[in-house]
């Protein structure tokens, strides 16, 4: 089966703190992946490595094979087949829901206005919100905000999402409309990598789970194993503490 | 231990009254002693002041304007050259861009004006075949350009780092995000700062009055000036003054509506 990422002994550091600390991570095509742990042990981090929104400080990082540290390999254009959404959406405050969804694809993709229009009421109709697609962001709520998001990275035709925490900044209420575009997404055979505090996501969605702690993978497996019967004491101790039993 | 409160107020009653007296018999002493009607004749001659119409508005406010719209056309194309270099990754850019903010903003105006205007010319052969006027708008548009970067920078760094990884994200290039996603958004932030800058332009364009102008190029000080000696009169510099302020107030008053008008 093919890698659409290999990681192979990735370490980041940021000045003395070394947020990663040796990591060995790869994901299938199809496969959607929940990344958990505590808060600063690194999950984001390494999430951001991956599209190189960080560079990091050594070890191997291959997204659909091609090597990103080879000189040779253009980030941009990895970039544009590696959907990412933010825990704080960062939509563009200054244009209307279509430009967001359209300018990367007019700018990178080179497609003309009238395709570039088509696919992202495509994506607005399949994140349930076409109606909103004239609007400006600050007239959405978060929830729409992060569906928004969503359709965005889709319009670039991504082979994979990656999403950073999507649900941490909403209001428990406007959880569910994003995890239902997600658990579509998966349905449909994207390939995901999603950190997240949504154990429910995690357990009935995800094929695998990984939980990481200060800078390392501790543990991986089905959720069925990682979340039900975890082996490792700090896998235990994580999950009772967020489960609250 | 907190007595004498009521001694204090009348005591700082006194005062008050006193100072009251005396300003008020300082100002009376003045106006009796003023010969009024020389005063008139020479601030507000309506005879000299109308003489300055249209030329003072058709010559010296055009001149005003048009060396103030230049300088700050180029100004802003330097502003925004050296805001992106002073937050390049490449430390030479950054280094350079620090020193000309500094220096231009460091320097007198009119200690540049002269320096480019006269200075340059005498050092360097190839200034001497720009004319006089053009050298003005450079001079105006170094120094105002140093002081818009740092304008424009602050806007830059306004906008929300997540703006940038988002278009990064999307395959957008460092100066693609910049152009179409990060300077629309700082563009609206400066505009009132900018305004700002524009009204400041408008009063310095008065230090070109240094250099050496022909009639065609005077703008409104040195026309003013001119006509003080000309009439031993101070009425047509009154008449400029009257001119600056109907640009500069209005001006001033909607930079700060914008300012007040953010956030909505």
């Amino acid at each position: 089966m093919t890698k659409v990422i290999e990681i192979r002994d990735l370490y980041k550091s940021f000045g003395d703190l070394e947020v990663l600390k040796g990591i060995d991570f790869s994901v299938d095509r199809g496969e959607v992946v929940s990344v958990i742990g505590p808060s600063g042990s690194g999950k984001s981090t390494l999430l951001r490595c991956v599209n190189q929104l960080e560079e990091s400080t050594s070890g191997q990082i291959k997204i659909e094979g091609y090597d990103t540290a080879d000189p040779d390999c253009d980030m941009d254009r990895v970039r544009a087949k590696v959907g990412m959404v933010f825990q704080h959406f960062n939509l563009f405050a200054h244009l209307s829901v279509l430009e967001n969804l359209t300018i990367a694809q007019r700018k990178v993709l080179r497609r003309s206005d009238e395709e570039a229009h088509e696919i992202a009421h495509r994506n607005m109709e399949k994140v349930g919100l076409l109606d909103k697609i004239d609007a400006y962001p600050n007239t959405l709520s978060g929830g729409q905000k992060q569906r928004v998001a969503i359709a965005r990275a889709l319009s670039m035709d991504p082979d994979m999402m990656l999403f950073d925490e999507p649900t941490s900044a909403l209001d428990p209420e406007l959880v569910g409309e994003v995890l239902a575009v997600m658990r579509t997404l998966a349905e449909e055979g994207m390939t995901i990598v999603a950190v997240t505090h949504e154990m429910e996501f995690a357990r009935y969605v995800s094929d695998r789970v990984v939980f990481m702690d200060d800078g390392v993978i501790v543990e991986e497996g089905p959720p069925s194993e990682v979340l039900v019967n975890p082996q490792n004491a700090r896998t235990k101790k994580f999950l009772q503490m967020i489960l609250g039993d | 231990m907190f007595a004498g409160g009521i001694a204090k107020a009348r005591r700082e009653r006194a005062t008050r009254i006193t100072t009251y007296v005396v300003v008020s018999a300082a100002a009376l002493a003045l106006l009796i002693s003023t010969d009024w009607p020389r005063v008139f004749d020479k601030l507000l001659n309506p005879e000299i002041a109308a003489a300055q119409f249209p030329e003072i508005l058709t010559i010296a406010a055009r001149n005003t304007l048009i060396f103030t719209a230049l300088g700050f056309a180029g100004g802003f194309v330097i502003a925004l050259t050296m805001a992106l270099a002073r937050i390049s990754s490449v430390k030479a850019y950054r280094v350079f861009a620090g020193w000309y903010i500094e220096i231009f903003r460091g320097l007198p105006l009119l200690l540049t004006i002269i320096l480019i205007g006269q200075g340059l010319p005498l050092a360097i052969p190839v200034f001497r075949g720009i004319p006089i006027f053009w050298r003005g708008v450079i001079a105006l548009a170094v120094v105002t350009g140093a002081y818009m970067a740092e304008t424009i920078r602050a806007g830059i760094e306004a906008v929300p780092p997540g703006q940038m990884e988002a278009g990064r994200s999307l395959g957008m290039t460092r100066a693609q995000t910049m152009g179409f996603i990060i300077l629309p958004q700082a563009i609206r932030v400066i505009i009132p700062p900018l305004t700002n800058e524009f009204v400041l332009l408008i009063k310095d364009t008065s230090l070109i009055s240094v250099l050496g102008v022909t009639v065609a190029t005077k703008e409104l000080t040195r026309w003013g000036r001119d006509g003080v000696i000309e009439f031993a009169n101070a009425t047509p510099l009154v008449v400029a003054g009257i001119i600056y302020l109907a640009l500069t107030i209005p001006l001033t008053f909607v930079a700060r509506r914008m300012e007040g008008g953010k956030g909505r």
